[in-house]
């Protein structure tokens, strides 16, 4: 009759204890697993142009740098940037904030702010070609990477480039178009679960 | 004198070049030797002592010269 009590008591004691060691055990141990993971990052890359070319792949070659397991899904004109030759232009239009600066000539030349409105600039033919050679060479000055090179140190450090199969479908580019390092032609269904694990997940 | 197994100039490089070309470096020298850096991107203070932070390398000196800034990694 009392055995049933005593019981009771017991395990209600017995979880006071387990309460209580948990508390004093499990931050040093979820720290401890948190430390020995590798951190991960996706990026899900959605732009082709040359300026928006840059953000993805600079983050993805800097995490690989640090160890870090990236994983990169290519979508819509994301996919051009797979390509084997990357044509990228930077276009003008719908960049309001896009500063004009000569990457040539005198000092006060180049530090010269052009007031040229963009929308002006987007219609001029062939403005896009000048911007594109404009962003290159104030790129190359200050010792940036190309697309191509910052692409190849991802590869490099085994970054998994993952291209959207329906967009390679809708666009109707053909698998040989693309680096044969692509890892992968899938749904965004199957890209759900990478970026469900990753610590970070970035939409570019 | 510290021991220096390789150099690394990324002068004129910018971000992230320096800290890419680092990894590559550090990947070829054996643990506990010297990889001497010298970088002329005003971020890769900040950044390289952040990059040996995050992956248990040893940032032995971090100093300004003429050339530039001078980095020290050793090894982990």
């Amino acid at each position: 009759m009392s055995t049933a009590t005593d019981n009771i008591k017991d395990t209600g004691q017995l979880d006071a204890w387990l309460d209580k060691r948990l508390d004093e055990l499990l931050p040093s141990k979820l720290e401890e697993i948190h430390a020995q993971k590798t951190p991960s990052m996706s990026i899900i890359a959605t732009k082709g142009t040359l300026d928006w070319a840059y953000p993805p792949f600079i983050l993805a070659s800097t995490a690989a740098a640090l160890g870090w397991q990236v994983d990169m899904f290519f979508t819509f004109y994301g996919l051009l940037l797979l390509k084997k030759d990357i044509n990228a232009e930077v276009s003008p239009l719908g960049n309001p904030a896009m500063p004009m600066k000569m990457p040539f000539g005198p000092t006060w030349f180049r530090d010269y702010e052009w007031p040229m409105p963009n929308l002006l600039m987007a219609g001029v033919p062939g403005f896009e070609k000048l911007a594109t050679g404009l962003m290159k060479k104030t790129f190359k000055n200050k010792g940036v990477a190309s697309i191509d090179e910052l692409r190849s140190l991802c590869l490099e450090a085994d970054v998994n480039m993952i291209a959207c199969q329906m967009t390679v479908d809708v666009f109707g580019f053909e698998t040989s178009e693309f680096i044969p390092e692509v890892t992968d032609y899938v749904g965004a269904t199957s890209f759900m679960p990478v970026a469900r694990q990753s610590d970070v997940c970035l939409f570019i | 004198m510290t021991n220096v197994a390789e150099k690394l100039d990324a002068r004129g490089m910018n971000c992230p070049l320096p800290i890419l070309k680092t990894r590559k470096a550090i990947n070829q020298i054996k643990r506990g030797e010297i990889l001497e850096v010298t970088a002329t991107d005003p971020g890769s203070v900040k950044d390289m002592a952040s990059f040996c932070n995050q992956t248990g390398n040893r940032l032995v000196a971090s100093n300004e010269s003429g050339d530039g800034f001078v980095f020290l990694i050793e090894k982990a």
